[in-house]
């Protein structure tokens, strides 16, 4: 193994003298009086490493010594992530004892004398390759499935595999033998380097079919598909975090992930809080149980800010591979980029816009392409679909990772500070955001055939209206109320309807706060009718309170249960005030 | 801080800038204290045997021949029952003319709290102020910050804020205090008579900038001792965090970094969560609660400074002063707590939630009457009596120099609504209407 001298310190920056071979992203371990510094190879000068340390330095010296491991910085995967709390390098955080997290703990991120029943899903002589299922044992109420490890290249035959029963993770389960008669005995867990994507599938076709997330201004107007990217920019207090919490307990996914990067400890702790007890709508059981969360909170070394995201997507492909759908979510990736920065900076490397580095817009796409809906190669469907957070300086969209995570993300859900002081939530831009997938061909036959025939003509009739009620709203303001004519009110009115009936909802309500695509249909259609209507009216001062009543109406079916008797009694009283104004 | 005995002494300095020094040196730690010339000074870069080093009183003066001594311990602060009532420097030596503080010494900036071990903030904070207790309730545990332009009287809340909590300790990090403004508080707290429960660690413009770094890791420092020794509730208040930011963009710029957004060092929000994150709630009991003070110049949260601590803290107010009155009042419409819904309600009276969205919404109404009045509009009657309730409103409960506990302020509000309005125009739940709308 290579050893090492460290010679330099600039805050988490260390520069180490080595005497032999050393990897880009190779692992070390930097000895300051007993207690080992994880650190990781960033770049390398001679016979200088340059490694990022995931903890503070204060104390190092130079001269304190370093090994290096020859492997990159890994994740360790296997039954028992499931309602974890790992740190930003998988550590169980509740294995640590002290108040306060110390310096060189790691703890394993899985149990180790757990005992998992085990079912074989392969037999002897079976011929296998990396990621194929072995067997399965419950997790929760997932069933997890024992592939073959994803670092073994090439075709292995299965020598002997374990009859139905209890094991320990570390038991071994499966003998494999390559074509030369090598054996590999297999127990459950198995390692991956998480920098780079786990590519054990048969095919990543373009996604197709639509993700539930139960918010209706996602789900109505920019539906993310399974599978699919977006990305959520928005100045603080505009609630992005309220939305990615309220579509991790709503969505439509197996198994939820979510990546706390740089931000509150105390939104963290609510999750912590909140998960074990919230039921999950889709099974009935807790929400905790089929989630795990990664938290690198702001005050926790900026390194392993970076870390965090990865270990959270290497674990998400990880369950991918098991046929799963898995939903990522990150907040905020602009603390990720902003870590990039500050070793970028330490570097003395020449700085790209707003002294972030250069490649990151490379950095982010690559981050975002692991995303994706696969075939495994058994052809079961896999997929995870990842909403990141940004939070960009100053509110400015303009700003490098704005920009930079638009050119990787397909949904691009725009969070406004004006919808925010109307207190307009969720508050996503209806005009400025967008679905690169209600392009797709294969994504619009989904819709319609899945949620109504012509549902695609109608969202995008929604955004028409939309988009003329803003712009006739744009008239009033500079001609004024009666200087435009009457349609102009109209139009605005028409808008005014789609907004707060389809956009606008209740994350507290009970009902309102998730729901489900057939309701959303339902009252997008409802709302259609309304708005194709020809109403009459005498002058501009008839059209709010008229419009004030169909909204009240309208919101409070919203807060029904969808079809019970007082729904269809504020429908029929709705039907009734259109009745008044319809044109003879 | 003085030398002891077989200390090795540097006598060359190879570089001096403005704030920072050069000297070749061996088996120095990162972060290590060292004297040049008996000026405090901090290791900020080892490359090979070349220590760098930044003097915090600024190196004016020093010669390439100053003495250097390394101390082999990063910042450290002694913590103890006997700071209660002290006033001390940013190096966290007492300039109050007392005897020096004995007890444990611990470093200064040290870990974070494994996220795991925290407890969900759900105690109140009252101040006595209804722009925070009434509309932005504060809970313990939380970091918000007053954003506020210089010419406004931060400092005067934040005492008053001071004296009025129920805390058990109220740590003042002074930054950049002018002199006046550092008497201004210490002859507040003195006369006020609660002295005992009030520590101050103080950087005034008489002192140099660099120098404040310390002060927010000594105040915090302090606060742990007594939030995790003594489960004690403990107020850190932080004035002006912005000075703070200037002096981490001073030190960036003398290392030749290369600065981001405004002039500021790249790490400016990880520097900047590394104080605020310090707030939380023990499940023992102890909390530390942080008040800060971040001046903004014309109202501009876009600058870096205001934009990356609108991140990281939970909420931020806003002084307004109000012209009707004559007297400041914290905005309620642009002031906002985000942790406010975790005790409203909850530890506070039931109606608390509906009666603070009721006067936020008619307050609100009462501005669009304004403008509607100011462009010559005429005003409806409804226009009229939001806009008496407004300025009641404000006399009556905003201003600050009103002193009422929450439930008395809430009896407040629920007369003047009665006063000017309707119950549908209140539309307040029917059954707190029945138990507080007063039959006539």
């Amino acid at each position: 193994m290579t050893k090492g001298i460290v010679t330099g310190i600039i805050s988490n920056l260390v520069h180490v003298e080595v005497d032999g071979p050393v990897s880009q992203n190779e692992i070390c371990y930097i000895d300051l009086h007993g207690v080992k510094l994880m650190a990781e190879v960033i770049k390398i000068a001679g016979n200088t490493a340059y490694t990022q340390v995931f903890e503070s330095t204060r104390g190092l010296q130079p001269g304190c010594t370093v090994e290096f491991t020859e492997r990159m910085l890994e994740v360790k995967l296997g039954p028992g992530m499931l309602s974890k709390n790992y740190d930003g390098l998988q550590d169980d955080l509740n294995k640590m004892d002290g108040l306060f997290l110390t310096r060189g703990e790691y703890t394993d991120p899985l149990d180790e004398h757990s005992v998992w029943h085990f079912t074989p899903l392969a037999k002897a002589g079976d011929a296998v390759q990396a990621g194929d299922w072995l067997g399965s044992v419950p997790e929760n109420w997932i069933n997890h499935k024992i592939m073959v490890p994803f670092k073994m290249e090439g075709q292995y035959s299965i020598k002997s595999i374990a009859a139905e029963g209890d094991f320990q993770i570390t038991d071994t389960i499966a003998v494999l033998a390559n074509a030369e008669g090598a054996e590999f005995p297999l127990n459950m867990i198995q390692y991956w380097p998480v920098k780079l994507p786990i590519r054990a599938y048969a095919s990543k076709p373009r996604p197709f079919k639509m993700m539930e997330t139960g918010v209706r201004t996602i789900d109505t107007l920019n539906p993310i598909a399974e599978g699919g990217t977006g990305f959520t920019p928005g100045p603080f207090g505009t609630g992005k975090t309220v939305l990615q919490h309220s579509i991790s307990q709503n969505a439509e996914a197996d198994l939820i992930i979510v990546a706390a990067c740089g931000e509150r400890a105390n939104e963290v702790v609510e999750l912590f809080v909140e998960f074990p007890e919230l039921d999950d709508p889709r099974t009935g059981r807790k929400l905790m149980e089929r989630t795990i969360i990664i938290c690198n909170t702001s005050n926790m070394p900026v390194a392993a800010r970076e870390a965090s995201v990865y270990t959270a997507m290497s674990i998400a492909e990880y369950y991918r591979s098991m046929g799963l759908r898995v939903l990522l979510l990150a907040d905020s990736t602009s603390r990720w980029a902003q870590a990039l920065r500050e070793m970028s900076n330490r570097m003395e490397e020449l700085p790209g816009p707003d002294a972030f580095p250069m490649d990151l817009p490379a950095i982010i796409s690559n981050f975002y392409s692991r995303a994706g809906y696969v075939f495994l190669n058994n052809g079961t469907p896999g997929s995870i679909t990842f909403i990141g957070a940004v939070s960009p300086a100053g509110g400015n969209l303009k700003e490098p990772v704005t920009e930079s995570t638009k050119k990787a993300a397909r949904c691009f859900y725009s969070l406004s500070q004006e919808r925010a002081d109307s207190k307009r939530y969720p508050a996503v831009d209806p005009i400025d955001s967008y679905s690169k997938y209600l392009e797709y061909d294969e994504v619009k036959e989904y819709l319609d055939g899945n949620i109504a025939p012509g549902w695609v003509h109608d969202v995008l009739t929604a955004k028409d209206l939309l988009l003329r009620g803003k712009e006739a709203k744009d008239q009033i303001n500079i001609l004024g109320d009666d200087g435009v004519p009457l349609d102009y009110h109209s139009r605005f009115w028409k808008s005014e309807l789609v907004d707060r009936i389809i956009l606008v909802q209740d994350g507290f309500d009970p009902v309102d706060k998730s729901t489900p695509i057939k309701r959303q249909a339902y009252m997008l259609q409802l709302v259609l009718k309304i708005c194709r209507e020809e109403l009459v009216f005498a002058n501009y001062e008839e059209l709010q309170p008229y419009y004030t009543r169909l909204i009240n109406g309208l919101r409070q079916m919203n807060y029904q249960e969808f079809q019970n008797a007082k729904f269809k009694e504020y429908e029929a009283q709705l039907m009734a005030i259109v009745a008044e104004r319809r044109a003879k | 801080m003085a030398g002891t005995a077989f200390q090795k002494i540097y006598t060359k300095l190879n570089q001096i800038t403005k704030a920072t020094c050069t000297v070749t040196a061996t088996g120095v730690g990162y972060e290590e204290l060292a004297t040049v010339s008996g000026r405090l000074a901090q290791v900020v870069k080892i490359m090979g045997n070349s220590v760098t080093l930044q003097i915090f009183s600024g190196t004016e003066g020093i010669g390439t021949d100053a003495e250097l001594v390394f101390f082999g311990k990063p910042p450290t602060l002694k913590v103890s029952d006997q700071l209660g009532g002290r006033f001390f420097n940013a190096y966290g030596d007492p300039i109050d003319g007392g005897p020096e503080i004995e007890g444990q010494e611990v470093e200064i900036g040290g870990p974070s709290v494994n996220p795991v071990r925290r407890k969900d903030p759900s105690e109140l904070i009252a101040t006595g102020i209804a722009g925070i207790d009434l509309n932005n309730t504060l809970v313990t545990g939380q970091k918000i910050p007053f954003f506020a332009d210089p010419d406004q009287p931060y400092n005067q809340v934040m005492a008053t804020v001071a004296l009025r909590t129920k805390a058990d300790k109220i740590i003042l990090g002074g930054m950049g205090l002018s002199n006046d403004d550092y008497l201004y508080y210490k002859n507040t707290f003195e006369s006020a008579g609660v002295i005992d429960k009030i520590i101050s660690f103080v950087n005034t413009t008489d002192d140099p900038p660099v120098e404040r770094l310390l002060v927010p890791n000594m105040a915090l420092a302090a606060a742990e001792y007594f939030a995790i020794e003594k489960n004690e509730s403990v107020l850190v208040l932080l004035t002006d965090v912005t000075l703070y930011c200037d002096a981490l963009s001073i030190v960036s710029n003398r290392m030749d970094q290369i600065p981001s957004k405004d002039s500021m060092p790249g790490s400016l929000y990880s520097d900047l969560a590394k104080i605020y994150e310090k707030a939380v709630q023990f499940p023992e009991g102890g909390s530390i609660t942080i008040i800060a003070v971040t001046t903004i110049s014309g109202g501009d949260i876009t600058h870096a400074i205001p934009d990356n601590t609108g991140y990281i803290t939970e909420g931020q107010l806003y002084l307004r002063r109000d012209t009707d009155i004559g007297k400041v009042i914290i905005d309620p419409a642009r002031s906002l707590s985000r942790l406010k819904t975790k005790v409203m309600g909850k530890r506070t009276r039931a109606d608390h939630p509906q009666v603070m969205s009721a006067s936020v919404r008619l307050n609100s109404d009462a501005v669009n009457a304004k403008t509607k009045m100011e462009n010559g509009f005429d005003l409806s009657d409804y226009d009229e009596r939001t806009l008496k309730f407004a300025r009641d409103y404000a006399e009556q409960i905003l201003a600050i120099d009103v002193n009422v506990d929450t439930d008395q302020m809430l009896d407040t509000t629920w007369a003047l609504f009665q006063k000017y309005f309707t119950r549908e125009e209140v539309a307040i739940k029917d059954e707190f209407m029945q138990l507080y709308w007063k039959k006539a």
